[in-house]
């Protein structure tokens, strides 16, 4: 497989990543390179096995639906970029 | 001070033969000596570290200090510390203050221990020669033109050069076992769930696991006791008590049967390297192991999978990373796309760039059948292929890295060539078992490393297994001559 500029640009932007356009044919090589890498996984027949997705095969604990954690909005926004009365601030979305 | 072991420190700290001020001061003053030629450090904590050793101090006036009340340790710059930096080496965190501490660290803090600063790594941990750093390279105290390993590299630098008495690592594909190996240090990645990952900034939630690099075992074993244990704040953690892993480091080795995969001495492995792994392995005949050869069939899969699996849990972890809550922001974003991309654009990396997008392309419509479910599938083989060796050996040994430490820049250009650094110590990471390496001697002045595998939750039998080797070597002693 041999990924090109447009897979490139595409693959930027589901990952919202801002890329330079000089550096797009060395993406294109290295990322083909890594997945010609990955695709020897093709070599072993796999149809019957289990996915494992988790080391121990854990299942998710629960626990009592009850509130632990205190209100630290101040703290939390304290490092925030652009804050205004407790929200976080972003460019506006709807007009 | 600085060659002592963490018993000799405490046994010193105890006996009121110095204090914990003066036992940090002595090593802020190694670390302003040296950080300058290592670049070891992103953040010297002097203030911190001082006040936490008044603490210290008290505690042990009062006899209410534990064993390593009053030593000072230095954290990897991936674990949360509440009012310090905690940057991942990258620039998106360049100006994040944690408002909490990691859990590891509120266990070092409650034990009295003292933090020096935050160790210098490769770029939210991607990389094996800490060269990915926002920070820059690091480099390894034994050849200062060659790389420490990464991505615990400036963990590693700091052991080495004995800027503090012991650090704290984090290992996803071998980044405490590689740079344990390049730079003589004893390095061990415990069985995946045994020590919390809560405050740990993440990079691939299911392969993570964080652990001590050390001086020795016995130290290794005295800093896991404090790290290791349940966390209800982990969903992963691992509900199971932890044994004192110093109860059991002298046991007999009489009879342990020791596994050597002949898919870890092919040719890629470099001929000195091997010889001195096979020496190594003499001396736990002596020591009365038995040896056989054994097989890991799908070892090959490994670093393939690797490269599927990683990179796809990393688009998902970093895309908290949005210049929205915290971290870096562009400046003057014109809708809330351009915010994203631009932030996370200029924020990241090559290298973090680089897995995000092979993450996110495993992951796309289409796609995700032929990468990442296929990635899973193999890791079951790969799991599956240790879980048959167990039955028939105790332990698995082999080399932790292909070659002693290359040169700064020497790979840097070829992704595929520094992914093969860490080709047999991905293996132990899909499978989720416990790793180790351990100093077995020198090639032409570097340091080369035995890396030991175990089966689940059998780090006391590892520290066991690398501490009487270590009673009977004295190879983890060495210390570079500029650094003595």
């Amino acid at each position: 497989m041999s990924l090109d500029k447009t897979d490139v640009e595409k693959i930027a932007h589901l990952a919202r990543l801002a890329i330079d356009d000089d550096a797009i044919p060395y993406y294109a090589r290295d990322l083909t390179n890594i997945f010609k890498l990955v695709e020897q996984m093709e070599q072993v027949d796999t149809s019957d096995i289990l996915p494992m997705a988790h080391p121990l095969d854990a299942h998710q604990r629960l626990r009592s639906d009850v509130v632990k954690e205190t209100d630290q909005r101040e703290l939390f926004q304290s490092i925030a970029p652009k804050t205004d009365s407790g929200v976080y601030l972003v460019p506006q979305v709807i007009e | 001070m600085h060659n002592k072991s963490l018993s000799e420190l405490s046994a010193s700290l105890h006996q009121g033969d110095f204090t914990s001020a003066e036992l940090t001061q002595h090593y802020l003053d190694r670390i302003n000596k040296y950080n300058g030629e290592l670049n070891a450090f992103i953040t010297v904590a002097d203030e911190h570290a001082l006040k936490q050793a008044e603490a210290a101090d008290l505690r042990l006036q009062q006899k209410t200090a534990g064993k390593l009340t009053g030593i000072p340790l230095a954290h990897k710059d991936i674990f949360c510390t509440q009012g310090l930096r905690t940057s991942s080496a990258s620039k998106m965190l360049d100006n994040f203050i944690s408002p909490y501490d990691a859990t590891v660290v509120e266990k070092i803090n409650a034990a009295g221990m003292v933090t020096l600063g935050k160790t210098n790594m490769d770029e939210f941990a991607m990389g094996s020669s800490n060269e990915t750093s926002f920070y820059g390279p690091v480099k390894n105290p034994w050849d200062l033109e060659r790389v420490p390993g990464g991505s615990s590299g400036g963990s590693a630098a700091t052991m080495a050069a004995r800027l503090a008495p012991i650090a704290t690592g984090t290992d996803t594909g071998g980044s405490i076992r590689q740079p344990a190996s390049l730079c003589n240090l004893t390095g061990l990645k415990p069985t995946y769930g045994r020590v919390s990952r809560y405050g740990m900034i993440a990079f691939a939630s299911s392969l993570d696991q964080a652990g001590p690099l050390a001086a020795s075992a016995e130290d290794a074993a005295l800093l896991l006791n404090e790290m290791a244990g349940f966390d209800e704040r982990d969903s992963t953690s691992v509900e199971r008590d932890v044994p004192d892993y110093t109860a059991t480091l002298s046991d007999s080795l009489q009879g342990l049967k020791i596994g050597l995969p002949k898919e870890f001495f092919d040719e890629g492995l470099d001929s000195d390297v091997a010889a001195t792994i096979e020496t190594a392995i003499k001396m736990y005949e002596s020591l009365g192991a038995t040896i056989r050869e054994i097989t890991l069939p799908n070892s090959a899969l490994a670093v393939p999978t690797y490269y599927v699996v990683a990179p796809a849990e990393c688009s998902s972890n970093l895309s908290r990373m949005d210049g929205v809550r915290f971290g870096h922001r562009c400046d003057e974003p014109k809708d809330l796309d351009d915010l994203y991309a631009r932030s996370r654009g200029e924020g990241f990396g090559e290298e973090v760039k680089r897995r995000i997008m092979m993450g996110t392309y495993a992951l796309s419509a289409g796609y995700y059948d032929a990468y990442y479910l296929k990635a899973q599938q193999c890791r079951r083989l790969i799991s599956d292929d240790f879980k048959q060796a167990f039955k028939e050996v105790d332990v698995i040994m082999g080399p932790t890295a292909p070659t002693t430490a290359f040169k700064t820049g020497e790979k840097t250009d070829d992704p595929i060539a520094m992914y093969l650094a860490d080709i047999y110590t991905i293996s132990t990471n899909l499978a989720g078992l416990p790793g180790m390496s351990i100093p077995a001697g020198f090639v032409n002045g570097l340091p080369v490393g035995l890396q030991l595998i175990g089966n689940y939750f059998e780090e006391a039998k590892l520290l066991n297994i690398a501490h009487l080797y270590q009673q009977a070597t004295n190879w983890h002693q060495q210390v570079p001559d500029a650094f003595q």
